[in-house]
């Protein structure tokens, strides 16, 4: 038996006893494959027009299970679709986001005086604007692709991540075993990425998974400006904007794509509530 | 600078006479007003190979921040008000880079903290803990260096290291993690292991196996152990030398067996006087040296403890007393020391 796959066992077996996020891994799992095999599954082209099918209400009518829109587009077709580009841009995001603030935190962190005030005075001045408007600004520049709405949202939404893991390196940097690292000989790299950012994974995990549900709901609004995913592509944000014109005859329309996101929030959510819980060996909870 | 043979030197476990560690003058004055703060107050000590060192002080002494200060431990601002010689087998190690300083500690010199509880890394494994010097300073690869953890762990007594390699710190009882943090400080067979209180944390007879471990760990590595302790018992079974600090500064200094026969500085002979004896009568009130440390800001012009020395004189009032040989091998800071 090596040790590294019974730690992992643990692991595993410390997740599994944690039944809400075994539900948001299976949502996750499942909103991801939909994602990943949308064009196998997807019964329509999530573009094609056809008026003559106009505001469908769902299950009224066997070739379109969840309806039409507004132009007699498939929902379902577009959910599947549209699921893809809003993943993509939550997970591309997120990355960017915890990536960006985890260094930046910790080398405020670590490093202290007048690196730290340089960096967070930073932080204090991009939360000074609105996102959206920093946003707007980079997007006046970049043309809209997937990549780099992605990019632009996890560039402009970090400044939260890096205060988080900057206030938790503070306090885990005076703990005794950093100096016992420093005694051993441990360069500084290695106590910032080594000894402490694995001490700061709780708090890290969370705010990732925050930031999928933030990025999601950010491309919905960047999209409802006009610079985000650009229509016929379909994003569960450009489909909830598209429909909230039609709110008091289809609710539907805004309905579907909503369920969708708040599916995607909560199971992420919930899988990183599960996955903090099973990767801390200091809680002792189950075999 | 030939830094390679320094540390090659540092490596071969030679016996000599010359001192593996000597201590000059070390001081650490915090600036302030009116008088900087004289938290370390120029200690010169000598340690060689194979021989254990007792510092023994009250808390506040200065021990610790010696020790942190030859670890070159010390975090800025602190850092940079250490001034002083601090040479391990010939290499000045106060005016190395930050680079190469750091490539000694943990192969050349180690040290041994007083909390095994928050010393170990919380999220790692003991194991990784371990290996981390070795694969560090020694150039082995994970597999290796894991293979040496354990062996480390069974030379520290631990009886069943692949287990307990495997564990995260929070599963193992405060004995058996010192235990550890004692495998990851002698990992590297380092010349030099400062110990700060390795055993305050512990119950008694933890602390006993701990101690013990340290003696025959340094038989037969043959390195030199600074021993920090408030302890008296302590340095009285486990060093061969012992060194009385006082408010920053070393006051006595004396193979082990002729302090503990008759102490010579006022204050060694008050602190081995308020250890507690058995074949003391029951209602006897046990001797206790009158007044407080001076604070590190307000430290007489004279001798920091004539003020709660019965054998005062005008003289200890205006003068700091040199730290002077007194007989072969035991050194006083004092004008009017008591006879042996």
């Amino acid at each position: 038996m090596s040790k590294p796959a019974a730690a992992s066992g643990r692991v595993w077996r410390r997740f599994l006893h944690h039944r809400i996020a075994c539900v948001g891994g299976i949502v996750v799992a499942l909103l991801l494959s939909a994602a990943l095999f949308a064009p196998v599954l997807a019964p329509r082209d999530p573009t094609f027009l056809d008026t003559s099918v106009r505001f469908l209400a769902p299950f009224a009518d066997s070739r379109f299970l969840l309806g039409t829109d507004e132009l007699g587009r498939d929902t379902l077709s577009r959910l599947l679709h549209g699921g893809r580009v809003s993943l993509t841009v939550g997970l591309v995001a997120m990355a960017t986001t915890v990536l960006t603030g985890a260094v930046i935190g910790i080398t405020a962190g670590y490093l202290g005086s007048l690196t730290d005030t340089l960096l967070m005075r930073f932080v204090d001045t991009m939360l000074c604007f609105p996102q959206v408007f920093l946003l707007l600004v980079v997007a006046a520049f970049v043309p809209p692709t997937l990549l780099s709405i992605s990019l632009v949202i996890g560039l402009t939404s970090w400044m939260e991540v890096s205060r988080i893991v900057r206030a938790e390196i503070l306090n885990l940097k005076e703990q005794d075993f950093v100096a016992a690292a420093r005694a051993l000989g441990a360069s500084r790299a290695r106590i910032m990425f080594r000894e402490l950012l694995p001490n700061a994974a709780a708090p890290i995990l969370v705010a990732a998974t925050l930031k999928v549900a933030s990025a999601v709901l950010m491309e919905s609004y960047i999209s409802y400006l006009g610079y985000g995913v650009q229509p016929p592509l379909a994003s569960w944000g450009n489909m909830l904007t598209n429909a909230q014109g039609y709110f008091n005859t289809v609710p539907w329309l805004a309905v579907l794509p909503g369920v969708a996101i708040t599916a995607t929030v909560m199971g992420f959510n919930f899988l990183g509530d599960g996955l903090r819980d099973a990767l801390d060996p200091r809680l002792r909870m189950g075999p | 600078m030939n830094f390679a043979a320094a540390l090659a030197r540092i490596d071969t476990a030679a016996v000599t006479q010359a001192p593996l560690l000597s201590v000059r003058s070390l001081q650490l004055h915090l600036p302030s007003s009116p008088q900087p703060l004289r938290l370390v107050d120029g200690v010169s000590f000598d340690l060689r190979r194979g021989e254990t060192l007792g510092l023994v002080g009250e808390s506040g002494s200065g021990k610790t921040l010696t020790a942190l200060s030859i670890m070159r431990l010390l975090e800025p601002p602190l850092s940079g008000c250490v001034h002083g010689e601090v040479a391990l087998d010939g290499v000045e190690l106060m005016s190395l880079p930050e680079s190469e300083m750091s490539a000694l500690r943990g192969r050349a010199l180690s040290m041994v903290f007083q909390e095994p509880m928050t010393s170990l890394n919380p999220v790692m494994t003991v194991g990784q803990q371990i290996a981390e010097p070795s694969m560090r300073h020694l150039g082995l690869g994970a597999a290796a260096a894991g293979a040496r953890a354990e062996e480390m762990l069974r030379l520290v007594g631990i009886p069943d290291p692949a287990r307990v390699a495997a564990s995260h710190p929070h599963l193992l009882s405060g004995g058996m993690r010192q235990r550890a943090m004692i495998a990851m400080a002698i990992a590297c067979r380092p010349a030099l292991l400062v110990a700060d209180e390795p055993t305050t944390a512990l119950d008694v007879t933890v602390q006993a196996q701990i101690l013990e471990l340290l003696g025959e760990l340094q038989r037969e590595l043959g390195s030199a152990i600074l021993l920090i302790t408030h302890d008296l018992a302590v340095i009285a079974e486990n060093a061969h030398r012992v060194a009385v600090m006082y408010a920053g500064r070393i006051v006595e200094e004396a193979p082990v067996d002729l302090l503990f026969a008759g102490a010579r500085h006022p204050y060694s002979r008050g602190l081995l006087a308020s250890i507690p004896r058995i074949e003391r009568a029951r209602l006897d009130i046990l001797p206790e040296i009158p007044g407080v440390v001076p604070g590190p800001g307000e430290r007489p012009a004279g001798c920091s403890f004539a003020l709660r020395c019965a054998r005062a004189s005008a003289r200890c009032h205006a003068e700091v007393p040199p730290l002077a040989a007194a007989a072969p091998g035991r050194r006083l800071a004092c004008w009017n020391p008591l006879d042996g």
